[in-house]
Formats: C-alpha cells, structure tokens, sequence
C-alpha cells in the first residue's frame, strides 16, 4: 500500500526542483500532440529555445513580456496565499490600463517624475477597486469570489470595448477602436535604445522584493499567511481577518492594475482591447509555478514568457500553430500541482499488516 | 415603451430563449452533478471549448450527428477524469486543478483545430440538426413556431433534466451521490467508494458539460469559431448556485437566463444605437453575478464541497 506521509518541512532544493521537472514534464508532454500533428518535435523545441533565448535581442523580447507576468502572477501569488481565488486578474490589468489612459494621455500635463507616480497609482487603484467588490460580496453575503471575478473579466472587457468606440476613442486612429496615445511625460523609459525592454519591468522586480520582504518580514505578512493556512483559527485567535483580506485584495487588484499600466505606458503606448493575450489567466500559472513565492515569480513569468515567445518565432519559421504555448502552459499548471505533492508529502511504501 | 413589451409577445423571441438556454441546460446540470458528490469543477468552460470543437470535428469527418454528440461526451468524460484524478485520490486544489483543466481542454481544441485546418479564411460548415418541426404541432399558434424552431439536441436537454432530478431524488445511486457530497465517512460506512461515487459524478457531470458545447456546433451554429464559449461556461457554475443544486430549478435558472440574452439581444435593435451594444453584452453577465450574490448567503451548499476525503483520516 502506498501512503502519503506529511513533511514536516520541504527542503528549498526539493521546491525548486518540483518547479523545474514541472516545467520539463510540461514540454515532454507537449511532444506528443506535437508528434500526432505531424510537426517535426525537436527541430519545433529548438526553434522555440532559439525564439525564447538564442540571442540578446530574442531574450529582451522575452523580459518584455515577462513584464506583465510578474504583475500578474505576484497578483496571483500574494492572493493565493490567503486563499483568496482572484481569476481577475486580466480585468484588473484592463482596469489598470483604462486608469492609465485616463490620467496619462493629456488630462493632466505634469513633468513626469510627477506623471509617471501619478498614472501608476491611478492604475494601482483602479486594479484594487475592481478586486474590492468580489472580496467585499465574499465577506459581506458569502458569494464565491472565483465566479464573480470571472465574470467581471467579461463585464471589464465590454466596458473597455465601450470606452474605445466611444469617449476614449482616438479620432486620429483613422477609425481603429484605440485610445489617444499616453503623453511622453507619462511613458515608462526604455531601459536600452533598439530595444522594447522598459522602466514596467524594473517596477515589477521592486513589486517582487517588496511583496517577499512584506509576506516574510511583516506584521501583516504573518496575518495574510495565517488567513490562508486556516482562517477559522486565525479569527479565534483575533487576527483581523476582513482587514486583512482587505489588503490582500487591494495588493492583488493593485498589482494586476499594474500590469495594465506597464503594458499601456511602457509598451504599447495607447490602449486597444486586444491589450492582453490573456496575462491574467497565465499570471495563475505563473504564480503556481513558483509555489506562490514572491521571489520565484519572476523565474516563473520568464519560463512562461519564453514558451510564448519561442512558440511565436516557431510558428512563424515552421507554421505549427502557436496554441502550442497555450498547451505548454496548461500542462505546466498541471505538472506542478501534482508535483507540489512530492513536495508536501513523502511517499512511503507501507507493506499490509498480517495478521 | 410598448415596443420593448412587444417582444414578449414574439414567438421568436421564446424560440431563442430555449435556444439560447440549452447549451447552459446541460452546463448546469453537469457542474450540479459534480458539485452535489462535493467535487467543484472549473473546468468547465474548457470543456465546452473541448465538446463545441471534438463533437463538430467528429461530424465534419464524416460521422452522422449522434455520433458527434456521443465523441463530444466521451471527450467531456476524459477531462472529467483528469479533474477527478487529480482532485479526488490526489486531494489538489479544485480551483487551482479545474483553471488547470479549462487551460488545458481550451489550448488543445484551439490547437487540434489549427493542424486540422492550418489555413482556412472562413470556417468550414456541416450540416446541422434540423428544425422539429412535428406535424401536428406545426399548426398550433404561438407554441407551435416557438418548438418547432428546436431541434432534437434541445429535447434531449430536457430529457436529461428529467433523469438527473429522478436519478438523483429516486434511486439508490443518486441517494449515494448526494450522501458523498454531504457526508463522505457516511458512504465510506456502507462500504461504498467515496474516491469511485466521486470520479464517476465528475466524469458523467463533464460528459453533460460538453454536450452544451457540443450543441453551439451541431445545433445552434453549423461551424466551430474562436471565443465561441465565451464565458458561458463561468455563467453555469453562478446559476449552479442559484438553482440550490437541483435539476429543476437548474432548467428554471437556464431558462430565465435564456430570457434576458434573448431580451437584451432585441432591446439592442429597437433603441437603435442609443445606447452602446455593450451595455446591454455586459447585463447576462451582471445577472449572473446578482444572482450569486442574492441567494449565496442562504444558500445550501453540499457539505462537503470542495473538502478532499481521505480513508481513514478524519
């Protein structure tokens, strides 16, 4: 018989290797649709390495869009802790980017060192406000977070649609439903000339440290921590658990917001409703990915990056569709939650008792 | 004023909302059948995807149109399997497991799609299921136009509701599947599997969720598109909620869901672009979550939802 036996602590190696052979099993696992659809699988894998990290120019294209993962799986993560199921996460980074739109492309004309804070809060906020209902309707009357914030998704990205073809539509667009383009003294600076890389990926590894320093080192670390473990125990022992789910809500929303501004004033520079491939969803596999650590977010969000951005320039040399990323993310998400249990248990042979 | 009341008098206003109720029929039943054995499955929305797209391909690949319903089951089953392996035996998180599942279904119908059909500029049809059309209640006024648009899909709709409720109020199956969502030691007490109740309810309620999204396909449209599901799948676990788990007030929550698509879909073509479109895209959304929210904190929550069972251990 085989029994499950609780650890009582797990070695950092093993964390890390779990993450690692999870990423790995992913992509075995990938080969084979791969091989069914008749595609040539390791010649597909190399090109999608050469894509993700052949050269330096393939790599900055990957922090690039590493960027928005970050965001969204320290959103994820920190939400995750605390057994808060936010799956909002891309409606929070539309909210973001409306925020920035809002602020950043010409109704208030600041010098930026001014701006630039400015639109970020904005986002920051408009992220957290968005989170806030959902927590608030799970305190208040008991109603399951993950649906309401899965429909808000929807509900977020009509309004944005809404925004685009109406008030915020950009006249100049020559019809194209996208907003006026950020001020210059609202963009995020770019880190080296030729490339996209931007001042969004700098603020989201500050975002990292800040949020590991704030789980491990805190007060309210220990308290969001304690929600998540049990939060029945949490509350006998008079933590404060609504305001604590408060802040976790505000730092989850406020990070997805985040993610919106980077992509909005770092990026793209105006706001389309295509925005976001789907960052939000990806951000929860990012954060699984790093056993929701702060830290292993921003190792996790390159891996992810990378399989999406190899599977670009895969696509393009050889013409296997690039829902290969998707698959590869997906079954990632999978391995590493079956994987988590080598992680917290041991495994232990039991020979049955005769008697 | 009165053309907005109008609507209500249209046969062809109900005939869209049992067509537009039908796939979340299925939807709901099927997330109800997991939740009620204590097992919530986020997969879902994956696997509509996954059902829309095996069940079309099966058809388009030549075989008849039952064949397509049954390889859509069959795929809905296999994912099922998947949330419950991992959920049930293994204990892992079932929101974390089922986001898993719907990332997983969706990317492999996108991706099967994509090397079935590498360049295809608009999407290839098949032939749907037919409008009724029963002899004799083709000449009844109003009811005959509103049934006779439905085809044999939505009968079976129905039909699965009527099994679902005796199945699960009348026999001893059913009477085992609501104790394991409800008290899982109790089962174990009989002697009955709880890991075998639980994978079985998992794997039957996907087999149902991928029937609504074969019905997009093989019913409602002709042709597999991108985005088709499109959050349907999120509406059916809010409505599980609202129905308090039981079939009957899951076709109820269906259908009046159903109404509001359909209204809010004719409201648009009367005001005329007074007011944005998406105002009225955003209300079966909001009315869902309304719907959560009014009947969450007296609702009925199977006890044992989302609670990992393990021999032995208490």
């Amino acid at each position: 018989m085989i029994r499950f036996v609780p650890r009582e602590r797990t070695p950092l190696w093993l964390t890390l290797a779990v993450s690692v052979g999870a990423g790995v099993v992913a992509l075995v696992l990938t080969a084979i649709p791969l091989a069914l659809s008749g595609a040539p699988v390791l010649q597909a894998f190399l090109l999608m390495a050469q894509g993700a990290a052949g050269s330096g120019f393939a790599f900055a294209e990957t922090l690039t869009r590493a960027t928005p993962l970050i965001f969204t799986g320290l959103a994820a993560a920190v939400a995750f802790r605390a057994k808060l199921w936010n799956i909002g996460a891309e409606g929070q980074l539309y909210a973001g980017a409306l925020a920035t739109v809002a602020l950043g492309a010409g109704l208030l004309e600041l010098p930026p060192y001014l701006l630039v804070p400015i639109v970020l809060i904005g986002a920051a906020l408009a992220g957290a406000a968005l989170l806030l209902v959902p927590v608030l309707f799970k305190m208040r009357f008991g109603a399951d977070e993950v649906v309401v914030t899965l429909l808000l998704n929807f509900v977020v990205l009509l309004f944005v649609q809404m925004m685009l073809e109406g008030p915020m539509k950009d006249e100049m667009a020559l019809g194209w439903p996208q907003s006026a383009p950020v001020l210059d003294e609202a963009a995020l600076p770019k880190l080296v000339s030729g490339l996209r890389l931007h001042g969004g990926l700098v603020l989201a590894i500050v975002c990292a440290i800040a949020l590991h320093v704030l789980i491990t080192r805190t007060v309210w670390g220990f308290r969001i921590r304690a929600v998540g473990e049990n939060a029945r125990a949490a509350r006998y022992a008079g933590l404060p658990v609504g305001r604590a789910m408060a802040l976790v809500g505000l730092l989850s929303g406020g990070l997805a917001g985040l993610a919106g501004a980077s992509e909005v004033a770092g990026l793209k520079g105006y706001l389309t409703a295509d925005l976001s491939p789907g960052f939000g969803y990806a951000g929860i596999v990012v954060a699984t990915l790093a056993n929701l650590s702060p830290l292993g977010v921003i190792p996790a969000a390159i891996f992810i990056a990378g399989v999406f951005v190899g599977a670009d320039s895969m696509s393009r040399a050889i013409g296997v569709s690039n829902y290969l990323a998707d698959l590869v993310v997906a079954l990632s998400l999978l391995s590493v939650l079956v994987g988590g249990l080598l992680a917290r248990f041991r495994i232990v042979l039991v020979r049955r008792e005769t008697a | 004023m009165w053309a907005a009341l109008d609507i209500l008098t249209q046969a062809n206003f109900w005939a869209a909302t049992l067509r537009i109720a039908t796939p979340l029929i299925f939807g709901v039943l099927g997330a109800l059948l997991c939740e009620r054995s204590g097992v919530l499955n986020l997969g879902i929305e994956g696997i509509f995807v996954a059902g829309a797209m095996s069940g079309w391909l099966a058809v388009y690949l030549g075989l008849p149109l039952w064949g397509g319903v049954v390889v859509a089951a069959l795929v809905g089953a296999l994912f099922g399997l998947i949330h419950g392996l991992l959920t049930v035996p293994l204990g892992l998180s079932q929101h974390v497991t089922g986001i898993g599942v719907t990332l997983l279904a969706t990317s492999l119908a996108y991706f099967g799609y994509r090397v079935a059909f590498p360049n295809v500029a608009t999407p290839p049809r098949i032939e749907p299921f037919p409008p009724l059309d029963v002899p004799l209640l083709r000449d009844v006024s109003f009811l005959g136009p509103v049934l006779g648009q439905q085809t044999a899909f939505t009968v079976l709709a129905f039909a699965c509701v009527i099994l679902l409720a005796v199945l699960l109020a009348r026999t001893p199956l059913g009477l085992a599947l609501r104790a394991v969502g409800d008290n899982p030691e109790a089962v174990e007490a009989q002697g009955l599997s709880v890991v075998g109740l639980r994978i079985g309810a998992v794997m039957a309620g996907s087999a149902l969720m991928a029937l609504g999204g074969a019905f997009l396909t093989l019913s409602a449209f002709n042709a597999f598109y991108f985005g088709m599901i499109n959050g349907r799948g999120w509406v059916c676990i809010a409505l599980t909620v609202f129905a308090s788990w039981r079939p009957g007030k899951a076709l109820l929550g269906a259908l009046l869901f159903g109404a509001l698509d359909a209204y809010q879909l004719r409201l648009q073509t009367i005001t005329g672009g007074a007011v944005p479109s998406q105002i009225f895209l955003m209300l079966p959304y909001l009315f869902s979550i309304a719907a959560l929210v009014l009947v969450a904190r007296r609702a009925d929550y199977p006890r044992a939802l989302m609670k990992p069972y393990f021999k032995g251990q208490r």
